[in-house]
């Protein structure tokens, strides 16, 4: 069974939760850049939630249904349509053989997440599916390409629909303003008393220059005290200071060590929320802790275990 | 040893901050530990020049428990009989020439020496691999002889060949795929670093040594060397 990719858009990419385990060869972890979206869909459709998905970034992909599946859409909403009739992200849907399905342009938030029941079937490279262009990993081929027009979207179920959703309350509001927590680590220390005030004060813009590596700031520069620091691990979310004073967020394709000074990391979760940030919209830091972040995902990886609320068979 | 925590998942393990032997080696021992004892909680280990980057799964463990197991393992006293402490030796075949090496006349010039001096100098001194980044399978070797360093070159090549041996400063290192990048090329190997394929995939370790080894233009092309430009 297979969906067919009519239009891939500016970027559709396979992705399962990442590779892990071969960060230590120089190979990043890729995943989904929203954590938080990514597993809801398989949730939602009562999937194993590593099961590979598709990120679409931006809209403007469509594909057609050569057999009837249950799909659900999370994320941002790229104005997803059913043979030209809207849905709602957040949910589970019914779309049968011979339908199209097109994410048209972002009206709030840059990435959608698609998944079927039983998940996607790609090819694995290292033990996952999530495609790395700039490695050659990962992709329905295993060599990083991302979705092309005419790809076939493979999966094993034709299993029958179950409406879920995600009640209202839980669906994040990607057009407010951000504020992101971090935990101070790294080199934060090495930050002077006034440039971490300024770090926490001032607005930041999102630049153009954003990507899976990582997201560049705009705003009031910082600096710490380093020149440079002896090369090291580089954690998703850690915020990086190189010498213009302009902060980078690292995200999930970043590189796997690096010699600049950072002045902490945000959460996971954090993290994924400013994945659904584009050019132009501001975000501002508040100083937390790791325990808060601990917290905060023990709850959310407690709720994926619960049942979905909203699940009803019909 | 210090652990400090970097975000709910993950914590990052310092062994002082001096690029060297001695550090090299307590990263590689505890490394080796961590990856024999702790394979069921820890998801990545990222081991550095004087570090290690852990991250865990934290349905199975909190940063507390992580941190206590993490010490216990990393200060075991046991000599067990498993633990090999002794590095591996990985030799490479380079072919040093222009044809090749990109800037191996830069090098010379820099340096006030004969190419077969800088060919001499960059093979006799036995390497320590101290990361692995930038690039899937990309070592960063040192510390290369006094003579021969250089600083990186002021404008990157947008596109280095596979298998250029490079320096940089008192580095030096092996590109396992064509990307771009600024280091002074000098010579290439037909060995293939990264193999996915392979049940090796990467070549070499950090905690691993290196020895290069000059070989003839035949001999390049005989081990399945590569003259094109990408």
């Amino acid at each position: 069974m297979s969906f067919e990719v009519l239009e891939p858009g500016m970027l559709a990419l396979v992705q399962d939760a990442g590779r892990y385990g071969y960060q230590h060869m120089g190979v990043t972890t890729g995943g989904p850049m929203d954590e938080f979206a990514f597993f809801w869909a398989n949730r939602l459709l009562n999937n194993d939630l590593n099961a590979p998905q598709i990120e679409i970034t931006f809209g403007r992909f469509s594909l057609k249904a050569n057999h009837d599946a249950c799909i659900a859409i999370t994320g941002g909403d790229l104005g997803a349509r059913i043979n030209g009739r809207a849905i709602e992200p957040w949910r589970t849907h019914q779309i049968s053989a011979g339908d199209r399905l097109d994410f048209t342009a972002p009206m709030s938030g840059l990435r959608a997440y698609l998944a079927v029941s039983g998940g996607f079937k790609p090819a694995m490279k290292l033990g996952s599916c999530a495609t790395v262009s700039r490695e050659g990993l990962g992709g329905i081929n295993g060599q990083g390409a991302k979705l092309a027009k005419g790809d076939r979207l493979e999966f094993e179920t034709n299993a029958a629909f179950v409406e879920a959703f995600l009640p209202e309350s839980d669906i994040p509001d990607y057009q407010q303003h951000l504020r992101l927590g971090v935990i101070p680590g790294y080199q934060y220390e090495s930050f002077p008393a006034v440039q971490r005030m300024k770090f926490f004060s001032c607005d930041y813009e999102i630049s153009q220059n954003i990507d899976r590596m990582g997201y560049r700031l705009k705003g009031d520069a910082i600096h710490s005290d380093l020149n440079g620091i002896v090369s090291e691990g580089i954690a998703y979310g850690a915020i990086q200071v190189p010498s213009d004073g302009q902060p980078i967020v690292l995200m999930k394709d970043r590189q796997t060590i690096g010699g600049y000074p950072k002045i902490g990391c945000l959460s996971a979760l954090d993290a994924g929320l400013l994945a659904q940030r584009g050019p132009g919209a501001s975000v501002s830091f508040y100083l937390s802790d790791v325990a808060e972040a601990e917290g905060r995902r023990m709850l959310f990886n407690q709720r994926l275990k619960t049942n979905a609320p909203g699940i009803r068979a019909d | 040893m210090k652990i400090e925590s970097v975000n709910e998942n993950t914590c990052m393990v310092y062994f002082g901050d001096q690029i060297g032997a001695k550090s090299a080696g307590l990263v590689k021992q505890a490394s080796d530990r961590l990856r024999r004892d702790m394979s069921d909680l820890i998801i990545d280990l990222v081991p550095s020049y004087t570090s290690i980057l852990v991250t865990w799964d934290l349905e199975k463990a909190d940063r507390f428990a992580i941190t206590r197991r993490v010490r216990e393992v990393i200060d075991a006293d046991d000599n067990n009989s498993t633990e090999d402490d002794s590095a591996r030796i990985v030799e490479l075949p380079v072919y040093y020439d222009p044809e090749v090496g990109l800037d191996l006349k830069d090098v010379c010039e820099h340096a006030g020496l004969s190419r077969d001096e800088v060919v001499r100098i960059h093979s006799e001194q036995l390497y320590q691999v101290y990361a692995i980044g930038f690039a899937p399978g990309f070592a960063y070797l040192g510390s290369t002889d006094d003579r021969i360093a250089i600083p990186r070159k002021s404008t990157p090549r947008l596109k280095v060949p596979t298998g250029s041996v490079g320096i940089a400063g008192t580095q030096t290192a092996i590109y396992p795929s064509c990307t771009p990048g600024g280091w002074q090329i000098i010579g290439r190997t037909p060995q293939k670093m990264v193999d996915w394929d392979s049940d090796s995939l990467a070549l070499v370790q950090v905690g691993d040594q290196v020895r290069f080894r000059a070989i003839s233009r035949d001999e390049f092309l005989e081990l399945g060397g590569n003259l094109d430009e990408l």
